[in-house]
């Protein structure tokens, strides 16, 4: 258990540095670098650029640039936005509560729905409903996020006016927990519809693979009745795999929250990236792909560990 | 010793087999037909509507479905809406394809280098794929579309850029147990090059996760250029592309809806229609299921 | 593990002609609908299983003897992709007797695991990974009998003492994984006799294991039927094996019986040159037959269950076939000795043997 932790903790952090490469590159992609806010600024002649750029440093060579940036990112000196000049790290965790809260209700979402449809698939396959699960799998990873939105808001909010059509509360209304949680239902079952098709696909394939293992017949020998067989001694090996799967479908989860916060004006971290593209407002920009990068690894981190404790053949060793 | 090697590679042999399993796949088949009709029909279907797509008429702004030969209506400038989803599907097509090619051939190449040479060649690389994959999609393809000025081959770039690591990933792994088996050792003891062996033995076998990825890919690249035009940083009207014309749509939601529904349709449609002939490939070309 | 006889085992077979049968099966045929077609994995098996006594079920991969024994238990893939036909009467231990294939699922629950247990080839995946081992053989305990968990892991310390695991009481929280596969086994055993089987059936019990580890189990196996007079069918390709435990023995082939009969003439004197084969191409390590006879694989393979021949389906295989082998089916005749044979020429072969 130690030598995995310590083998999955060093890998992680390989990663963080190759992100970290990437995401620097990125950076000096955009078109004028890191200099590209000052030269839509009226009123600076090229000589200005070029003292700025001395004394912000982007005449010394690449590497040196890196290790400096690199060292300011660790220190927790993610720059400034262009916007407001408020520290980078502040303007990301004033947005982080309302991104998170979404992802979570749609990975409960996810897990519950996509879970039982995956497990219900494979203890009937081929059945009428393990068809319809698939096909329904397949359409839904094949609907775009925002259209999808938009038809809930048409249904929902403009025809029927069940649910708000966006934002996280009512503007002016008294922030009970229930006008909350009426603010979440729509963005959050967007977004997880995309996730509920994943696991059910991979909770199905999961348990399919489980069920025909040997101790599934040796369970059956010993005149256990189904149900147990399946949700004690079935369902408990099939969720092992899974559990690693939420770690690596951060990203996926993430890329899916931005477009359900634009579509919904959900005041989260995806319409802040969205926002600050439209400023050029590059360190914000950049600030988040990193962020979101990271958050990634150590969700995938977490989830390897989680996985390792949940199963005693590693939590042992 | 070239004409002997290629007849002992078991690609060759399982082709029409495949086939046939394919072809049991109902979906695989709706998927084809409805890719073949949605091409054709943005390739020939535009000369055949008496409208153009780019000509306002403000008289008749909003007609609802059908309309006086507007079959699916008109748009907000009056615009019929049919032509325009015909003419934004040459570009969300050729962008899915583009990409597809674009991207099967960078993560082909990526995934064969890996896979073939080991060692630190492929912690590197695989390292550098599981890197990117860190990075949310639609995050990265943003950044990288706002920095460019959008058009059909950016946007194309972009999007590869941005979709290669699934392709690199299947290949690598399928190289990798390749490179171990008889053929690959007979060839290499003959004396066949590296590049001889990894591009004359093992990629041909390989080509069957290739091309279920690559149509992936299609469907994932469609999908991609949706999301960026929507989200206004892809495709730039009057041009039209099944994503733009969503992000014009969502404003007009609550009056005129048919401009919401039908492009998002065609993008369902497109893109599900990749993913059942995907999945559909999967089945006919995994060399375990020959097994059961 | 060789198939040398004591006197002793010879004597035994008079001794449990009395016994009470427990198992009489009548007839039983296993068919897999499959893509290409019907398939018949057993075609009318019939056979009776008295208490105390071990039946050794053997054949190739394929002959249909893993089906047999799985379809008794109703372990076998539910229909409609699997037929099951015939008759498995089991007389328990109140004297009811009653037919498995036609009981309810919820009846056949309550024999499985408690009437008639189960033991399988592989000891590293017939066990769960993320369960303690105490559990899982108390699980067993807990339902049949509706005892506390307490009482079942008490019950299952017992057991794996019984069975001749060290330090049986801390054992029960180990994880299958800290065993190695002979000890797994015998955790095995422990859970099938967990409730006091009437039959056990053990599927290849010992083919994953060393040499060493199987005569240990094969030799815990006796003991404990011995102990507790259940009755055992052994399933197994394996003919040194058969010698060392079985009372009779019964030779499976393309699904059917070829021969059967004590174990003792069947091992001495096959009728069956389906049999002679089998023991051919067993490896002997006694001096007299070194350098004697050589060692002898069965020419051919086994036929395809999906295109059977309509003769004896050992025909293409066999060296002393003739035309009309081929022809038909060949009936299970009474040999000597109580034997049955499947074979038109077995007079012949056996004539040839004297």
């Amino acid at each position: 258990m130690a030598n995995f932790l310590f083998g999955r903790l060093l890998q992680s952090l390989v990663l963080l540095l190759i992100v970290s490469v990437i995401g620097f590159a990125v950076l000096h992609l955009a078109p004028g670098g890191p200099l590209a806010q000052f030269a839509l600024v009226p009123g600076l002649s090229k000589e200005d650029l070029a003292r700025m750029a001395h004394e912000m440093g982007l005449d010394r060579p690449l590497p040196v640039q890196y290790w400096e940036w690199l060292t300011r990112l660790l220190g927790g000196d993610w720059g400034h936005s262009y916007r407001d000049n408020r520290p980078v790290l502040d303007v990301i965790a004033g947005r982080l509560p309302a991104t998170l809260e979404l992802m979570g209700a749609a990975i409960l979402i996810s897990v519950l729905v996509g879970a039982w449809i995956g497990v219900m698939g494979a203890i009937r396959r081929y059945s009428t409903f393990d068809m319809l699960a698939t096909i329904g799998a397949m359409v839904a990873l094949s609907i775009p996020t925002f259209w999808f939105g938009l038809i809930v808001i048409y249904v929902f909010s403009v025809h029927l006016g069940w649910l708000p059509p966006g934002n996280r509360t009512t503007v002016g209304g008294d922030g009970s927990f229930l006008d909350y949680l009426h603010h979440l239902i729509a963005p959050a079952a967007v977004l997880a519809l995309v996730e509920v098709a994943i696991w059910s696909r991979y909770m199905r394939a999961s348990m399919l693979d489980v069920v025909n293992q040997d101790f599934i017949r040796t369970a059956r020998a010993k005149g256990l009745p189904e149900r147990t067989v399946l949700w004690h001694h079935a369902l408990r090996n099939a969720l092992l795999p899974m559990i690693a799967l939420a770690g690596v479908e951060i990203p996926t989860l993430l890329g899916g929250a931005l477009v359900a916060e634009t579509v919904f004006t959900w005041p989260g971290m995806g319409r802040l990236l969205l926002d600050s593209l439209g400023y050029r407002d590059y360190p914000v920009v950049m600030g988040i792909l990193m962020f979101s990068a990271v958050l990634a690894l150590l969700g995938n981190l977490l989830a390897d560990i989680f996985a390792a404790v949940a199963d005693p053949r590693i939590r042992m060793a | 010793m070239t004409a002997s090697l290629a007849q002992s590679s078991p690609a060759v042999k399982t082709g029409s087999r495949a086939w046939r399993r394919f072809c049991r796949h109902r979906l695989a088949l709706f998927g084809i037909a409805a890719i073949v009709l949605l091409v054709l029909a943005s390739v020939v279907g535009p000369s055949l509507i008496p409208f153009d797509s780019l000509k306002i008429d403000i008289r008749h702004r909003f007609a609802p479905p059908p309309f006086e030969g507007h079959l699916f209506g008109t748009d907000q400038l009056g615009r019929d809406l049919l032509v325009r989803l015909l003419m934004a599907g040459r570009i969300s097509l050729s962008i899915g394809f583009a990409a597809m090619i674009v991207s099967t051939a960078f993560g082909t190449l990526i995934g064969v280098a890996a896979g073939y040479y080991g060692g630190a060649v492929r912690v590197a690389l695989m390292r550098f794929v599981d890197a990117m994959l860190c990075f949310p999609q639609i995050f990265l393809l943003l950044v990288l579309a706002a920095f460019i000025q959008p058009n059909v081959v950016t946007l194309t770039l972009v999007i590869a850029a941005s979709s290669w690591m699934e392709v690199a990933r299947v290949v690598e792994g399928q190289v990798r147990s390749l490179r171990e088996r008889d053929f690959i050792l007979a060839a290499e003891m003959l004396g066949a090059s590296g590049r001889y062996v990894m591009f004359r033995e093992l990629l041909p076998n390989a080509i069957g996760p290739i091309i279920v990825a690559a149509t992936l890919t299609v469907a994932r690249a469609i999908l991609l250029e949706a999301y960026v035009s929507f989200l206004g940083y892809g495709i730039q009207p009057p041009m039209a592309s099944w994503g733009n014309m969503l992000n014009n749509a969502q404003q007009y939601l609550g009056s005129a809806p048919w401009l919401a529904i039908f492009p998002g349709l065609m993008i369902t449609l497109a893109v599900s229609s990749f993913n059942f002939v995907g999945d559909g490939l999967r089945d006919a070309l995994d060399a375990r299921f020959d097994l059961n | 593990m060789q198939g040398t006889l004591s006197p002793a085992r010879v004597a035994m077979p008079a001794a449990r002609t009395a016994a009470e049968a427990v198992l009489n099966v009548r007839d039983l045929s296993v068919t897999f609908a499959t893509e290409k077609g019907p398939l018949v994995a057993v075609r009318e098996v019939s056979f009776d299983l008295r208490a105390g006594e071990t039946l050794a079920l053997v054949g190739e991969s394929g002959s249909g003897k893993s089906v047999t024994s799985l379809a008794i238990m109703r372990l076998t893939p539910s229909a409609p992709r699997v037929k099951l036909g015939g008759s498995v009467q089991f007389t328990d231990g109140k004297g009811r007797t009653r037919d498995l294939l036609t009981l309810e699922a919820d009846a056949m629950r309550g024999i499985r695991g408690n009437e008639i247990s189960m033991i399988f080839q592989e000891p590293m995946t017939s066990l769960n990974p993320v369960h303690r081992i105490g559990d899982q053989i108390a699980e067993a305990i807990t339902f049949h009998e509706k005892t506390g968990t307490r009482a079942a892991l008490e019950r299952a310390a017992q057991l794996l003492d019984q069975v001749g695991i060290p330090d049986a009481r801390r054992r029960l929280s180990a994880y299958p994984h800290q065993l190695s596969g002979g000890m797994r086994q015998r955790v095995m055993i422990a859970m099938a006799l967990a409730c006091n089987p009437r039959v056990l059936i053990a599927d290849e019990p010992t083919t994953a294991l060393d040499v060493t580890v199987q005569a240990q189990i094969l030799e815990l196996l006796k003991e404990l039927q011995s102990a507790t007079g259940m009755a055992v069918i052994f399933v197994t390709h394996n003919l040194g094996v058969v010698a060392e435990v079985a009372d009779r023995v019964m030779v499976m082939y393309a699904g059917a019986i070829v021969e059967r009969g004590d174990v003792v003439p069947v091992m001495t004197r096959p009728l069956m040159p389906y049999t002679q084969g089998l023991l051919h191409s067993v490896p002997r390590l006694d001096p007299e037959a070194l350098g004697r006879e050589p060692l002898e694989a069965i020419p051919g393979n086994v036929p395809d269950p999906l295109r059977q021949p309509p003769g004896c389906a050992f025909a293409p295989r066999c060296r002393h076939v003739e035309p009309a082998c081929e022809a038909a089916m060949p009936a299970l005749e009474e040999a000597d000795g109580g034997r049955q044979v499947r074979c038109r020429r077995w007079r012949a072969i056996d004539e040839a043997q004297r």
